[in-house]
Parts: C-alpha cells; sequence; structure tokens
C-alpha cells in the first residue's frame, strides 16, 4: 500500500514525474517530486513498481542520480527486452505517478567523510549513476578526497552525464574507455578496462584507497578481481553488479 | 542431489538488490548485514552475495560456495522466508 513515509520504515510512495531529460539516445534522467521523501545518501538505490491494469506488477531497482540534498532523480536505460525501462525512458510524462520505496542500501555509499582517502570509482555503462551522485555530493560539501572515475563506455554517444563529468572539479580526474567505437581522433583509451588500465588509473594500494565497482554483472567481478590483484584488499573494493544488461 | 554452480553467471546480482525486500522483512537496513554461511562458515555483508532474482522466488547464495543461503517467495502480500543455510545473521 502506497501511503505516508513512517520514518525507520520503508514504505511504498506514490512519486510524481516533475520533469525528464534525455541524457543519449537510450538514456533519460527523471525527476519526482516526492513529499515525504526523507534524503537519502549518495550510492543508494531506489525500487519502483508498475501495476498493470491487469494487476500485473513488476518491480524494478534503480540507484539514485542526485546528490544528497537535492530532489530525487533516477538515470535510467532502455533495455530492449526490458519491461520497465522502456516506459521509464519513453512513456513517463511530467505530472504521471508511479511507486517508489527507499532510500535503499548502506553498503555502496560514500558519505565523504574518509577524509584523505582517495577514492576510485569505476562504471561500466550505466553504472556511473550511483557516482554522478558521489561525485555531486563531494562538490557540495566542499570535500578535498581526490578522486578518479574510469568509466567504460560502448561509444562517446553512450557517455552519460559527459559534459558534467569534465566538469567535475578540482581534485576530481575522469578517464574515459571506448569499448565498441572511437571517433576519428579520439585520444583516450579504447577497450575493455584491463590489468593494464587499471594499473594506470588506479591509486597505488599504498594510499589505502577506496574503490567503488557499479555496472554489468560480467564487468564488475573482471574489475574487482583485478583490482584484488593489484594489491586492494577485498573490503576496500565495494561492488554493485546490474546484471547481464549488455557489455558496455 | 545438489544443485551447484561454477560460478555467478552474467545475470547473478549481489546483496544490493534485495535491500529493499530485505527492510521490508527485517524493517532495518540489511545490506551491511554480516551473514555467515551455514555451509562453509564464510562471513562477510549482505550485499556481497550472490543474489538471482529470477529464480522462483528469490535466492541469495554464498559467494564462497555457492549454496543456499537464504529463499524468499512473496505470496499475495506476504513474504515466505527460508533462511535454513543462514548460520548467524548480525545487523549492526
Amino acid at each position: 500500500m502506497a501511503g505516508t513515509a513512517v520514518r525507520g520504515r520503508l514504505t511504498w510512495q506514490v512519486a510524481t514525474v516533475a520533469s525528464a531529460r534525455p541524457e543519449t539516445a537510450s538514456v533519460r534522467t527523471i525527476e519526482f517530486d516526492l513529499p515525504g521523501w526523507a534524503g537519502h545518501q549518495a550510492g543508494q538505490h531506489v525500487d519502483i513498481r508498475l501495476t498493470a491494469d491487469d494487476g500485473y506488477v513488476a518491480e524494478r531497482s534503480y540507484s539514485i542520480a542526485s546528490a544528497p540534498g537535492e530532489p530525487l532523480q533516477l538515470t535510467v536505460e532502455r533495455l530492449e527486452d526490458g519491461e520497465v525501462s522502456p516506459y521509464l525512458t519513453e512513456e513517463l510524462r511530467p505530472g504521471d505517478q508511479i511507486e517508489i520505496r527507499g532510500p535503499i542500501g548502506g553498503y555502496f555509499v560514500w558519505d565523504g567523510d574518509d577524509a584523505g582517502t582517495p577514492l576510485l570509482l569505476v562504471a561500466g555503462g550505466s553504472g556511473v549513476v550511483p557516482f554522478r551522485s558521489m561525485l555531486r555530493h563531494r562538490a557540495s560539501i566542499g570535500s578535498n578526497v581526490p578522486v578518479r572515475l574510469l568509466y567504460s563506455a560502448r561509444s562517446l554517444p553512450d557517455v552519460i552525464y559527459h559534459t558534467e563529468l569534465d566538469m567535475a572539479g578540482e581534485g576530481a580526474e575522469v578517464v574515459y574507455t571506448l569499448t565498441r567505437q572511437q571517433p576519428p581522433g579520439w585520444a583516450g583509451h579504447s577497450g575493455r578496462v584491463d590489468a593494464a588500465l587499471l594499473t594506470e588509473v588506479a591509486w597505488p594500494d599504498d594510499r589505502r584507497p577506496l574503490a567503488y565497482v557499479c555496472g554489468p554483472t560480467a564487468f564488475v567481478e573482471i574489475v574487482a578481481g583485478q583490482l584484488v590483484s593489484l594489491g586492494y584488499p577485498p573490503d576496500r573494493v565495494k561492488t554493485e553488479r546490474y546484471g547481464g544488461v549488455g557489455a558496455p | 542431489m545438489t544443485e551447484r554452480l561454477s560460478g555467478p553467471d552474467d545475470n547473478a546480482l549481489d546483496g544490493n538488490a534485495i535491500g529493499g525486500v530485505l527492510h521490508e522483512i527485517f524493517g532495518t537496513e540489511m545490506t551491511t548485514a554480516e551473514v555467515t554461511c551455514g555451509h562453509c562458515g564464510h562471513a562477510c555483508q549482505v550485499a556481497e552475495e550472490v543474489v538471482y532474482l529470477r529464480a522462483p522466488g528469490t535466492v541469495v547464495r554464498c559467494r564462497t560456495c555457492t549454496e543456499v543461503l537464504v529463499v524468499v517467495v512473496r505470496k499475495q502480500e506476504m513474504n515466505c522466508v527460508d533462511m535454513s543455510g543462514v548460520a548467524a545473521l548480525r545487523a549492526s
């Protein structure tokens, strides 16, 4: 039952679409009005519930794209065989209502209180979404924690938040690798994230870095394994897997 | 016969994905809870375990030995939870 949120309890709430804007050809960011929203931490997600006229219910989880203190934004990628994402990316209009519960999660979050510890963020495709929240949070609290985002995308037009990421602020560095198609004259990296690229980009383990890896399951398994091989303690590599949503 | 998996497949998620349903069941954030496998004794945070949402019901497997830890089946408005694979679950 949707209703008013009670602190400490997780209830379904009715959210109204405030605005929606495209990020890429298959990705858009939706902002919601949610009167009972108690705020969130960078890296948390929400569950979305859609109920069809015949009573069929579909639930999905989406990472929160906005920073703590900002209105709730979700960035959703359309999956060709998806039940929910085509509706969210193509049909949902301002004023429409859906059910949301959250914020959810305490593991894949960054509060910004780990002063001095360099951050390594590794994203595959739409796995960049929670990192946008973390980078915005870092900027809004004036954190000087050094951060590197290594972002693997299929092609340049598939890069989400490109303009924003290029202005990530002092001490924040974004490194792209394009796996399938590179524009003429591309000076960035090409191909999948591998041990050589991680060795080049990742902070040395003697600086006690904290790593977050997010993306398709196969991507996360490979990257997390390589970071441990580079000397990162497993408990300093936090992971979030999106399943088999296509290789970035 | 015990079903065995060679390792997480591409559709496997992790414990982050069941933060919502576990919060609904336990009334608190559970992805950072420490779970100890009743089969191999491995302990880690719930978020780090292997999760399948599209099995019949939601299935949580041990990342180390792949045995079943938890099964959640939703029937109408009720969650039926089988935790017989868990030796200990400690929420902070």
